[in-house]
């Protein structure tokens, strides 16, 4: 890891006069190119995709929300319509529109912080166990983050399914008192989780926090390696504990990898589609909706409503740019090579 | 209580926390392959059966020449494995001369560039459904699984850029140097020096992007409307409701379509943690 991510660093990249004397002495004969063109022709096809299919776009889903694009506008029968805010002020009326936007911006909160603080905790303690048992316990975590969202989604429905789900056999394990103590009933048989939209949204947190939470362990695991142990040692002498010293070196010195990790899983979170999709079998309890899931609805279920689409994800979009707009100053600030 | 047996108990303590965790994440991944082996008496059962003591492979049999929606798995995972691989031959040649560029030259024009894919990351793939849709549409690539191959470039490659650029800056330059004195051609000198050392982060960028590409749920639902040319992750929606759940199908495919990621992801996890990470971890 520390290999690595001096590679991260971009470590060994000359400082810039040295690089201005260096490139005097490139043979300029050698390609047809004259130097300063080079960069260009290699960035072309690199340029051409970015903008062609996500910059453009873009735009493109702006101009829409504010268009009526329907079946006939579609198919190319008729232009689209100009409507104004029209698309806008139809979906702020529209209830669905709201709990959509509580879902997505509550889902995001609480399983962003869960996995950051199971993440942290998993790595803290993966830096503290024997060679062999961290390596072990790696390759396990790695491969629940390795699974992909809809089998993710697969999994977890199986497991809280309400009539041979283990979840329910597990619940129905626990001794009555206790069972009706923690949750006011004692018998779990037929649970049927995915039908309510809240618990729909409990199964949803912990899918995703049982595929994101490795990420977090082994990012924050580099960092502590990085870390010198005289810190460490000089802690230990001075009588600090454990929660202590989390709170005095570490949490400082890995800062920037806690902000990146958060801002990370903030965009990951906020558009979570593939689990939520198996989870509640398609778009059509619309209670459960999230952003995501309701502009696709819009969109894609007849009748196609594309204009009020590209308005919920424009409003998507700018949520997560004001929360990303803080990550790349972050990267801007830290990144010398930019 | 001494000393000694205080950190003995502290050791165990931590071991068989890490237990725990090694167990919440790997038993949900277990609990799948096992169900896709178990008879269907083991399977819907209020009961908890471990492991599957009757051991069977019909799941297996029956997804790979009944399947779903009127087609074998074999078919969806081949159309996985085309558009996935389709991403990564485009991918990694544009993100490679992007990289080379960004990693080598200064030039006018090189922060925007840096910027707009930063940028490009951030937004959401899901706002761009809607008019890519229309694009694809019309371009007659709808139905296709060039159409998906060519979202899916769009999809990964700011990210692979991003990561591939650090690998390539790596290298040091006097190595390049050296073969330019020799007399070797910016040609040569790109295939013989820069690509043999770069091409660990090219493999570790490739797999990223079919990693991403093979797990595309989305696009994949709305681009494809003949069953025929469906992904893995939209014909696995098609075991839920057709006359109550199949289980021991549906898992059985999931373990279809786990198995190739979970192996490609042990093999680069490491310099994809750090390629995610990088910008931030500053020394």
């Amino acid at each position: 890891m520390t290999n690595a991510s001096t590679i991260a660093r971009g470590g060994g990249t000359p400082s810039a006069p040295e690089r201005r004397r260096r490139s005097a002495q490139r043979p300029t004969k050698a390609s047809g190119l004259p130097t300063k063109a080079i960069p260009y022709v290699l960035l072309i096809p690199g340029i051409l995709v970015i903008a062609g299919l996500l910059l453009y776009p873009m735009i493109q889903v702006v101009v829409m929300s504010f268009q009526k694009v329907g079946l006939p506008q579609i198919s190319g029968k008729r232009p689209a319509e100009w409507l104004g805010w029209e698309n806008y002020t139809k979906i702020f009326e529209n209830d669905i529109f709201w709990s959509s936007l509580r879902n997505t911006i509550a889902f995001a909160v609480i399983t962003v912080s869960l996995t950051l603080i199971l993440g942290t905790a998993v790595g803290v303690l993966l830096n503290r166990l024997s060679k062999r048992m961290s390596t072990f316990v790696i390759v396990g975590i790695m491969s629940a983050w390795a699974v992909p969202p809809v089998a993710q989604g697969v999994i977890w429905r199986w497991l809280f399914d309400a009539e041979a789900g283990i979840i329910n056999w597990a619940l129905n394990l626990l001794p009555d008192w206790l069972s009706t103590l923690l949750f006011g009933r004692a018998d779990w048989t037929g649970e049927p989780w995915l039908n309510d939209s809240i618990t729909v949204y409990l199964v949803l947190i912990l899918t995703v926090l049982w595929a994101s939470f490795p990420f977090i362990a082994v990012s924050v695991l580099a960092g502590l390696k990085g870390i010198p142990h005289e810190l460490y040692e000089a802690a230990r002498v001075d009588g600090s504990g454990a929660w202590r010293t989390f709170w005095k070196i570490t949490f400082p010195l890995l800062k920037p990898v806690f902000a990146v990790l958060t801002i990370l899983s903030i965009i990951w979170d906020f558009k979570v589609f593939s689990q939520l999709y198996v989870l509640i079998g398609g778009p059509t309890n619309r209670e459960a909706f999230n952003l995501s899931m309701y502009s696709f609805a819009e969109a894609f279920r007849s009748p196609p409503k594309m204009g009020s689409g590209a308005a919920i994800a424009v409003v998507l979009t700018v949520i997560l740019l004001i929360v990303t707009a803080f990550y790349i100053r972050q990267m801007v600030k830290s990144e010398e090579v930019l | 209580m001494n000393p000694l047996r205080r950190k003995r108990l502290g050791r165990i303590a931590l071991n068989a926390t890490a237990t725990l965790v090694f167990l919440f994440a790997v038993f949900p991944v277990y609990w799948m392959i096992a169900t896709s082996f178990k008879e269907n008496d083991q399977i819907f059962t209020t009961e908890f059966i471990p492991f599957p003591t009757h051991f069977t492979f019909d799941h297996l049999e029956r997804v790979l020449s009944e399947g779903v929606a009127g087609n074998s798995i074999w078919l969806y995972l081949r159309n996985s494995a085309i558009v996935a691989l389709g991403t990564v031959l485009i991918g990694s040649v544009f993100a490679l001369l992007a990289a080379t560029a960004v990693a080598r030259f200064r030039f006018r024009g090189r922060t925007s560039f840096l910027i707009a894919l930063l940028l490009a990351q951030m937004i959401p793939a899901e706002a761009l459904l809607i008019p890519l849709f229309l694009s694809v549409k019309r371009l007659g690539l709808y139905d296709q699984l060039l159409g998906l191959i060519v979202v899916n470039v769009g999809l990964t490659l700011p990210f692979g850029i991003w990561m591939l650029r650090t690998f390539v800056a790596a290298v040091p330059k006097s190595l390049e140097e050296a073969a330019w004195i020799d007399g070797a051609s910016r040609m040569t000198t790109f295939w013989k020096v820069l690509f043999p050392l770069v091409a660990p982060g090219l493999v570790a960028t490739s797999i990223f992007s079919f990693i991403t590409a093979w797990n595309e749920l989305i696009f994949a639902l709305i681009l494809m409307s003949d069953s025929s040319g469906y992904t893995m992750p939209v014909a696995l929606q098609y075991f839920f409701g057709q006359r109550g759940t199949d289980w021991g199908a549906i898992m059985a495919s999931s373990t279809l379509m786990t198995i190739p990621v979970v192996i490609f992801f042990l093999l680069v996890q490491r310099r994809m943690v750090s390629g995610l990470v990088a910008g931030a971890v500053k020394g």
